[in-house]
């Protein structure tokens, strides 16, 4: 096996056997900070479908998580205060589908109009979509405008309970190792090879018949959807959700995640999510100042290591 | 007479300069057909306007009976007409392989299959390696694109053309940037093609492009001022004029 492969098996192995571990040596604490970064390893995920893969550099992520999100306040709102019926319910699987489904049509809306664009003009696209969804929740003054919305009850599952924070670990563990999968089956398929090729030399594959933007617009949509879920889970988890979720500095820092890791790897986002939440954690309770060394240490990252931290550890002779 | 190709009263100006000035030219199923001219003569230009890179001003193409005119690089591509370029244009971070493979690909119809691994899809390989083998390319198969010789990226692109099942390849150049023996090489690889594919040659390497034609066109100032067979080209008082500036 290559060295890649070990080490993809030890990360997952490890975030599978460490949380309960810290559960019952009573870190409970070290629970949740394993849960974010599960979820956010979901949002990195999805964006590496279409950053790493895709070649698409979207800088406005964070509005599916934030879509997500506020598709699990919104309708425990109205179920809780009243308002409008047809979206009140505390269902597990209406949220679910409700965050996957409105981040999709978002996806498909802004991928028609985004898509059409490259390089910095789609960067900027992306980002100022992604900002017209922050300050859309802003405005909405029912559900906290920039206060924020507290979600008062978990969405509700059969068999388990959002409550318990080894289920809800568990859940986003399962999520992230089912969507590492779907994207590696995707990228490694016909349709996957023509979203890389068309990366590679877009010209290329116009002219061997492909409608490339049809190609970029699906895997724009199956990424939004992904990352809508990763925010439904991410509600759930922090029961609090605010505008503040989406705004273009998270939408950064998910771009971050997936560059520090290593983009166009399976495992990259993962470990990129991993090391950026362990390393602001750990900066963060050193010094005030956590910033100043966090933003050197990440710059000397993407300008020294090429190919993020899986290129550091695939090396120079494994191919 | 039914050519595959027909181009009918074709005009193309950027500007003030007319790159294609009223071009009218049929090109035969099976023929090899080589444009040649002095530079700027509009040669690519015409080419781009075939595979839909560029759309005419005015007049009209129709390939195969079907007026593509207004047709996008994309839907042409499936109607079978394909393009190398005269600067190399491949995947540099894909393997030879896999280049090949995706023309193979994009001739089975759409692509929006999610699940088998591409890679794993036997049909897709041999018919890939075959190709890669016409060209002498098989033993590199594996090898990044990237890591290949100008010469290589060259077969490469007539692999791919070769690969895309396209009845009508437009070749941008084939010979631009290669040595003597890679040229040899390369008149090797077309001739082997001819009469298998209509082939329409862009070539300043006017000894391939005498090896190789069945027909001449020369373009100046993107007008036709000749068409025929190699000999009627050669014997031509005004492609002299055009060539070499006799008075």
């Amino acid at each position: 096996m290559k060295r890649t492969t070990w080490v993809t098996v030890f990360v997952m192995l490890a975030l599978a056997i460490l949380p309960p571990v810290f559960l019952w040596t009573g870190n409970a604490f070290y629970v949740d900070l394993a849960t974010r970064l599960v979820i956010l390893a979901i949002a990195a995920v999805s964006l590496n479908l279409i950053l790493g893969f895709g070649g698409m550099v979207s800088f406005g992520h964070a509005a599916y998580i934030g879509i997500g999100a506020y598709a699990v306040g919104i309708p425990v709102y109205y179920e809780t205060y009243g308002g409008i019926d047809a979206l009140a319910s505390y269902g597990g699987a209406f949220h679910i589908l409700l965050a996957v489904g409105v981040s999709a049509l978002f996806a498909l809306l802004t991928g028609v109009i985004c898509l059409r664009t490259k390089g910095v003009y789609f960067i900027m696209i992306t980002m100022a979509f992604g900002q017209m969804i922050y300050y859309l929740f802003i405005s909405m003054e029912e559900f906290g405008g920039d206060d924020g919305l507290v979600i008062d009850i978990r969405s509700e599952l059969p068999l388990v309970s959002l409550d318990n924070p080894l289920q809800l670990y568990a859940i986003a563990y399962i999520a992230l190792v089912i969507a590492m999968l779907m994207v590696r089956t995707i990228v490694n398929s016909r349709f996957g090879m023509v979203l890389q090729g068309a990366r590679g030399n877009d010209e290329r594959l116009v002219t061997l018949g492909y409608n490339t933007y049809l190609y970029r617009l699906t895997a724009y949509v199956i990424s939004g959807a992904m990352c809508g879920f990763a925010g439904a889970l991410l509600g759930n988890f922090t029961t609090f959700i605010s505008p503040d979720m989406m705004g273009w500095s998270r939408s950064g820092e998910l771009m971050f995640m997936v560059i520090l890791g290593g983009s166009a790897t399976t495992l990259g986002p993962v470990l990129g999510s991993a090391v950026f939440i362990l390393m602001e954690e750990v900066l963060s309770s050193i010094t005030i100042y956590w910033h100043l060394p966090f933003g050197l240490m990440l710059m000397g990252i993407v300008l020294f290591v090429r190919g993020g931290l899986m290129g550091l550890i695939k090396g120079k002779g494994d191919k | 007479m039914s050519a595959l190709l027909n181009i009918s009263n074709l005009c193309k100006s950027f500007g003030g300069v007319t790159a294609t000035d009223n071009v009218s030219l049929a090109v035969e199923p099976g023929e090899l057909h080589a444009i040649i001219g002095p530079n700027g003569a509009g040669k690519t230009t015409l080419i781009s306007q075939l595979s839909g890179a560029l759309s005419p001003d005015s007049g009209s193409i129709i390939f195969k009976g079907t007026d593509i005119t207004n047709r996008p690089a994309h839907a042409r591509a499936r109607l079978g007409i394909t393009r190398s370029f005269q600067i190399t244009s491949l995947v540099m971070d894909m393997s030879v392989l896999d280049n090949v493979a995706l023309a193979v690909q994009a001739r089975q119809g759409h692509s929006f299959r999610f699940l088998r691994p591409a890679r794993s899809i036997r049909p897709l390989r041999d018919e890939a390696l075959e190709m890669l083998d016409r060209v002498g390319l098989k033993a590199r198969a594996d090898d990044p694109t990237a890591a290949l010789s100008h010469g290589e990226h060259r077969q490469m692109e007539i692999a791919i053309a070769l690969a895309s099942g396209a009845d009508l390849m437009l070749l941008d150049e084939p010979m631009a940037g290669l040595g003597p023996q890679e040229s040899t090489a390369m008149i090797e690889i077309l001739k082997a093609l001819k009469g298998e594919r209509t082939i329409l040659l862009i070539e300043h390497d006017m000894d391939a492009v005498f090896a190789l034609a069945d027909r001449i066109t020369v373009l100046v100032y993107g007008r036709i001022i000749a068409t025929g067979a190699p000999d009627e080209i050669r014997g031509n008082n005004d492609v002299r004029h055009a060539y070499l500036g006799e008075e």
